[in-house]
């Protein structure tokens, strides 16, 4: 099949890619945009470890056809990451040791922007629906949920704005 | 004046926190060099069978098709990852020669410039089989009809001139004739897949020097790079690892699986290797905790003192040993627990069946152990009639107290873990049981 060409929106950036039909944002991703902070778990939506936003929502990029965020708006790890220092929810996960061996982790930030960005101060029960397509082997959560809490409590604290960046 | 510490007693950030929270952090999978080639293997589709012949024409002429590796290609094609600490034999084929044991067993190795050229190409390779009778269970392959899944004629692994790893200690049938009661039974644990959130996987890079740089997510970065040069029958020196980045290991990645093909095809093409699992290679074809039988007798006093324990314990290794022969040793020097029981009697058996390659995971040999001994001293608690912290304490190894297994306990705490977990959970010991420690008993002659 031939290749096709696509735009959308990486990280606040015009990016076009050359890809084969039914190539998988999670392939382009890692394999052509070098974002590889976007993890490849099982490529088959069981893991969660590949969550980026399209459009602010979390997805499965393993599962999701590039040419399906034409012209869309999608965000990953390394879009909510600022050149110095940490965002604030990278703050609390670091914090609050919400990570063992850090391969769920980038998942699990992006899980978190989406949620907070809806629902700034989420209950824990909110938060566990939340990260509940997201598999962690390592903390048993509860590291994870207690640093959500935490990037909760200071950006609605702090009057903080949660946009994208 | 006391001296000011950096670390102890302070709550420090990890060093790699920052990498995993940014996602920064290198993982082996993320890693690409240019000119990079992608490996994928042809396995089994069979637990057991004869390989006839392998038919190769098809899978080159896939463009993008770049080799294939059969066992002809390895240097030293069997091997076993123990030999390091001395385990024998060598009984594990990096490639298949002409028998695969189990499903998924590597066959042929194919590289190419893509992973979907490679995917492709590997499923153009046509196998010739020959279906040969598998077996699944510990006990049935000890029989003397079993299908034969080793080279040497049984499913035994010989520990040291022995079917099983023994402990002698004492006289059990002595302390059964002494006893009130007779507690028995089975338990039996299913494999368990450590299943890391990052699969297995590394990149052999060339380098100018003629050296070959390995990035790997193994959990045994030493143990990787001297198998390896075994396998591979090069020196060391020619080998430099780079790894401790692990998404996840729980003891899957402690086998030495993918870094000798990848490093032999980066020799073979002069050119960076991927091979990186799948997540059903992962689950399929990587080594799993054991699958357990373990037969347990115990002779008990009526007030509880148990005087004698035999323990017959199979492990099923699955194709090849891996990790199995330690397991068992750990598993036979813990098989009587923390408690002080003069007659002990134990084989361990590390069996071969067509199952998937057992090997690490978390304690293995031990915890399936502890989950035997525990059930076995609620049982027991049940038939004397106290309750499950009673006989605990009243069997309690102490310090001095000499183990089955010879070596002398000098870091019992029994006692003092389960005055505190009574204390965490409310419940309310006897006054005797609160006084108790795990100090040495005042005379030997104490230990019954």
């Amino acid at each position: 099949m031939a290749s096709v060409i696509v735009n959308f929106e990486l990280c606040g950036r015009d990016v076009e890619v050359l890809v084969q039909p039914m190539a998988t944002l999670q392939s382009v991703l890692r394999n052509q945009l070098g974002h590889t902070a976007t993890k490849e778990g099982c490529r088959q939506g069981g893991c969660g470890s590949c969550t980026v936003l399209v459009d602010g929502e979390p997805m499965l990029s393993c599962l999701l056809p590039v040419e399906d965020v034409a012209g869309r708006r999608v965000t990953t790890l390394e879009g909510i990451t600022p050149i110095d220092g940490l965002d604030p929810i990278q703050e609390a996960f670091l914090e609050s040791n919400g990570f063992q061996c850090g391969y769920c982790t980038p998942g699990m930030v992006m899980v978190t922007r989406a949620l907070l960005d809806h629902d700034p101060q989420p209950g824990r029960e909110a938060i566990v629906e939340a990260i509940s397509g997201n598999l962690c082997r390592c903390t048993g959560y509860q590291p994870i949920i207690d640093a959500i809490e935490k990037a909760a409590d200071r950006l609605s604290g702090s009057g903080e704005q949660t946009g994208e960046r | 004046m006391p001296e000011e510490l950096n670390v102890v007693g302070r709550s420090v950030v990890r060093s790699d926190g920052v990498g995993h929270v940014t996602g920064r952090t290198r993982f082996a999978g993320d890693l690409v060099f240019p000119g990079m080639l992608h490996l994928k293997m042809v396995r089994s589709p069979l637990h057991h069978a004869r390989i006839r012949g392998v038919d190769l024409g098809e899978a080159e002429r896939v463009p993008g098709f770049v080799r294939a590796l059969t066992w002809r290609d390895v240097p030293h094609n069997v091997y076993t990852i123990l030999s390091l600490i001395g385990v024998e034999p060598e009984e594990e084929f990096v490639l298949a020669q002409d028998r695969v044991r189990y499903k998924g067993e590597p066959i042929v190795a194919v590289v190419a410039e893509s992973e979907a050229a490679a995917l492709e190409a590997v499923a153009k390779v046509r196998l010739d089989l020959e279906e040969l009778p598998a077996v699944f269970d510990v006990e049935e392959a000890l029989r003397p009809d079993a299908p034969v899944v080793t080279d040497w004629g049984n499913n035994t692994f010989m520990f040291e001139g022995h079917p099983s790893r023994r402990v002698r200690f004492g006289d059990v049938e002595a302390g059964f004739a002494r006893s009130d009661h007779i507690v028995e039974a089975v338990y039996n644990s299913s494999p368990i897949e450590q299943a890391p959130t990052e699969t297995t996987g590394c990149v052999a890079v060339p380098e100018a020097n003629g050296r070959y740089t390995v990035y790997t997510n193994t959990q045994a970065l030493y143990f990787s790079l001297d198998n390896t040069a075994i396998i591979l029958q090069v020196p060391g020196k020619r080998l430099h690892f780079v790894g401790g980045t692990v998404g996840g290991g729980f003891g899957g990645k402690v086998d030495v699986i993918v870094e000798p093909i990848a490093t032999l095809a980066a020799m073979k093409t002069g050119r960076p290797v991927r091979y990186v699992f799948s997540r059903s290679e992962e689950m399929q074809v990587s080594s799993t905790r054991s699958a357990w039988r373990i037969y347990m007798k115990d002779g008990v006093t009526r007030d509880g003192h148990i005087l004698a324990r035999k323990v017959t314990s199979y492990a099923d290794s699955g194709a090849y040993s891996r990790q199995t022969p330690y397991a068992l040793t750990k598993h036979a020097a813990n098989a009587a627990g923390p408690y002080a029981i003069p007659n002990v009697s134990i084989d361990a058996y590390c069996v071969y069946t067509n199952r998937t390659p057992a090997s690490a995971m978390r304690g293995f040999g031990v915890t399936m152990a502890s989950f035997a001994l525990e059930v076995q001293m609620d049982r027991i608690a049940e038939r004397v009639g106290v309750d499950p912290w009673t006989i605990r304490f009243i069997n309690a190894y102490h310090n001095g107290d000499r183990k089955p297994h010879r070596k002398i306990a000098e870091d019992a705490t029994l006692i003092e873990t389960m005055q505190a977990a009574a204390a965490f959970v409310g419940h309310e010991l006897t006054d005797e049981q609160k006084a108790m420690t795990s100090a040495p008993r005042a005379s030997l002659e104490g230990v019954r």
